[in-house]
């Protein structure tokens, strides 16, 4: 059991993060029990072993890994996770926002890895309703991030209207 | 120009109650230095070779007076007396402490300035003309799709954490004065036959260790969809831009790896899906943002005022000071005019408390409140009326804005280099200084005509060496600061990179190697040509001969 951040409150989590470790593959990795969370190699060769299990399953995408991998399984998907290997590597707020946007994903989205109090603002912009702290972090600190800004500019996952169209109105 | 509202001014203020937690967390050690860097970065705050360096954007170059006044105070009370103007209209303080920071942009708040994404992997501050709806040759004054494109791309949630900084330039007329094709985007404006505004999208220019043109992504684009269309280009960018090596992170090097027929094929497949979506820029949003740069009040005046001629046949200081300094307007009788920040025996771009004040009162009494901070670091007061230009000149002068010569030789951009800054090979300030000293004469100076002088500390190329026509770098040989020459570099339109010339220079030398260059270009121009013109008739080798001597002519052979 860890703690995770959900829809901006502390809970408890039971999913557990399978990463493959130098010399695991991907066709004989061990599968524990419950829920898992994988990364998109195994769910790649796994899929139907891991669909039979009866306990839920999502798939975690790498930084350089894109939506586009698993987008005809995204129904069958309860969460998918965005790893962010550094808290600099931008490259996951694209696959969130695309994974909302692009393919019209309601799952839920975690944000794994570095992630940080500062950044949770604008990764829930981007559709992350999840979020992994890393470990050692003030999760209780960290909720009053998602307030930073009331009324940002631009368009995105929470708010699909610019300020521009809202200002006018 | 543009003034907040409510939302604007929240905006800001919440912006200073973040950054004043993030320093407060630094403080008790909740913040590792790693995890503070990114976030005080995109605050304008460097740590630098004496102390931190704190940049303040000047959205695309356009400076209240009373904005103006609030930087004087701040210089003042947080740093030495004075500030440092940017290539990238921005103003950086040397000498701030950390601590202060929160409360300095506390200040700058109740004057609706930031330092908002002034530095770090993110959207920078968007530059353009500094002449920009004043100028005879716009074609549309770009300033209000750089105020929308400001707010769009402020706290972008999406690209925060870019591979490396991004920059956008904007140009409004028929020259480029805004280096749009050294920019990660750079945007013209265009208009077609049958009137519809739009823009030419140039992608993946920039300067740095490997300096490249932009290359043009799409010919038009209507103006309407430019944050999408900027979404799409740096969407793909976020995702496929190289992170592997700071050097090679930029975009330039994604469009050159892919080609940009692949780059943009890539761009348009991502902006079919955005296109006429939310972030479509509506008419009401122009208009409105429009509304704030509509022209002052201006008077109506004779085109040509008859004791402002007279002035100038009188005193040859005030009519070449207006030669250089002083450009034509579109209203009649008006004209705009530059503050030279480049005295020689100054560093380049400075200008203390004292000064900014004075500017801000020329600014009151003369140009409607307002100013402009150019890329070639100096300050712009776009609406003066022509038959107060002698007055105007004699206080310009007397606060040592006067120095009669804007365009050239000693009208250089400069970086701090290696009196401030942690990554310099070499000074550049005390050089650049010893070139000004070189040509103190006037006469000379004057005789040399137009002429772009650029100088950077090293290969990062803060100061633009690759687009002067002379271009001096800094580099580090065994510990020694050396000095690297290049010719033929240019801005505008035509823009292109300037080559090496040869072998670097010690310090010492480098006013001699500039006289060098300066004395053959003299002997060999056709009437009025430019230095440019002349290089580009002649080529490099005669002047590799006239500063290496036979060593290149035996190369040359
Ligand atoms: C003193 C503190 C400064 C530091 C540490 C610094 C650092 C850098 C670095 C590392 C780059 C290269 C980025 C890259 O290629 O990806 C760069 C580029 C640049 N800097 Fe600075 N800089 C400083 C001050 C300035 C100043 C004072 C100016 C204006 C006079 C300036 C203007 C620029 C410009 C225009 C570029 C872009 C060149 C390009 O297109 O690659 N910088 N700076
Ligand atoms: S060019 Fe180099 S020395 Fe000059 S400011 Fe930039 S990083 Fe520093």
């Amino acid at each position: 059991m860890t703690t995770i951040i959900k829809n901006r409150q502390a809970v408890a989590d039971d999913y557990t993060l399978l990463t493959l470790a130098e010399g695991d593959s991907a066709e004989t990795v061990a599968l524990p029990a419950g829920p898992l969370l994988v990364p998109l190699a195994v769910w790649q060769v796994r899929k139907a072993d891991l669909q039979s299990r009866g306990t839920p399953v999502g798939v975690w995408l790498a930084a350089g890994e894109g939506p586009e991998a698993i987008a005809d399984d995204l129904a069958a998907l309860p969460v998918v996770g965005v790893h962010f290997p550094k808290f600099v590597d931008g490259r996951g707020y694209s696959t969130a926002r695309l994974l909302r946007e692009r393919h019209g994903y309601q799952g839920e989205i975690r944000a794994l890895g570095d992630v940080l109090h500062d950044q949770l603002f604008l990764m829930a912009r981007c559709g992350f309703d999840a979020f992994a702290l890393k470990e050692g972090k003030d999760i209780a600190k960290a909720v009053a991030a998602f307030e930073t800004f009331k009324n940002p500019y631009q368009a995105a996952v929470d708010q699909p209207q610019p300020l521009f169209r809202r200002r006018a109105a | 120009m543009y003034r907040y509202d409510n939302y604007d001014q929240t905006l800001v203020d919440e912006r200073v109650a973040q950054f004043r937690d993030q320093v407060a967390r630094w403080k008790a050690g909740e913040l590792s230095d790693d995890e503070f860097r990114p976030l005080r970065l995109q605050n304008g705050l460097y740590v630098q070779r004496h102390a931190p360096m704190f940049r303040i954007a000047v959205p695309y170059g356009m400076l209240a007076a009373r904005q103006l006044r609030c930087l004087a105070e701040l210089g003042r009370r947080y740093d030495r007396g004075y500030g440092h103007f940017t290539t990238r209209h921005n103003l950086q303080f040397n000498w701030p402490k950390i601590e202060d920071v929160p409360e300095m942009l506390a200040e700058l708040a109740k004057v609706q300035m930031h330092a908002i994404q002034t530095s770090g992997n993110c959207i920078r501050n968007i530059t353009t003309d500094q002449f920009a709806g004043v100028a005879a040759d716009e074609i549309l004054d770009p300033r209000p799709l750089c105020e929308i494109m400001r707010q769009w791309s402020t706290f972008h949630p999406e690209f925060a954490f870019l591979p490396r900084k991004f920059k956008i330039a904007v140009n409004g007329a028929k020259e480029d004065r805004a280096l749009t094709w050294f920019h990660d985007i750079g945007l013209h404006i265009v208009k077609t036959d049958d009137g519809l505004v739009g823009f030419r999208v140039i992608v993946g220019g920039g300067l740095g260790r490997t300096p490249i043109r932009g290359e043009v992504v799409r010919e038009f684009l209507p103006w309407q969809d430019i944050l999408s269309y900027c979404e799409a280009i740096i969407r793909v960018y976020n995702r496929y831009g190289r992170r592997d090596n700071a050097y090679k992170a930029r975009i330039k090097i994604l469009v050159q790896a892919l080609g940009v027929e692949e780059f943009g094929r890539q761009v348009e497949a991502e902006w079919a899906h955005l296109k006429g979506g939310p972030a479509t820029i509506t008419q009401a949003e122009y208009d409105r943002v429009t509304a704030f740069f509509e022209p002052p009040a201006y008077q109506t005046l004779p085109a040509i005022d008859e004791a402002f001629v007279q002035q100038q046949v009188k005193s040859l200081p005030f009519a070449r000071w207006v030669e250089r300094n002083v450009r034509p307007h579109r209203v009649p009788g008006y004209a705009s005019v530059t503050l030279s920040l480049k005295k020689p025996g100054t560093a380049p771009g400075d200008v203390s408390s004292e000064q900014m004040e004075a500017a801000a009162d020329l600014a009151d009494r003369y140009s409607f409140g307002e100013l402009r901070v150019t890329h070639e670091q100096n300050l712009v007061l776009a609406d003066v009326e022509q038959r107060r230009l002698f007055d105007f000149w004699q206080e310009a002068k007397a606060a040592g804005f006067a120095t009669p010569n804007i365009g050239l030789l000693t009208d250089m951009i400069v970086c701090p280099g290696g009196d401030f800054c942690d990554l310099a090979n070499a000074r550049s300030i005390p050089v650049a200084n010893a070139v000004q000293a070189r040509f103190d004469d006037l006469d000379y100076l004057w005789d040399i005509g137009d002429i772009e002088l650029n100088f950077s500390g090293c290969m990062n190329s803060c100061g633009h060496h690759h687009v002067g026509n002379i271009g001096i770098l800094g580099v580090d040989k065994g510990n020694e600061e050396w000095y690297q020459i290049t010719l033929g570099g240019e801005q505008g339109n035509d823009a292109q990179l300037g080559k090496v010339i040869g072998p670097s220079f010690a310090a010492a030398d480098v006013p001699d190697v500039i006289e060098k260059i300066i004395r053959f270009y003299i002997a060999q121009r056709q009437e009025d040509e430019r230095f440019i013109d002349t290089f580009r008739r002649l080529g490099a080798d005669p002047f590799k001969v006239a500063v290496y001597g036979d060593k290149a002519r035996l190369k040359a052979a």
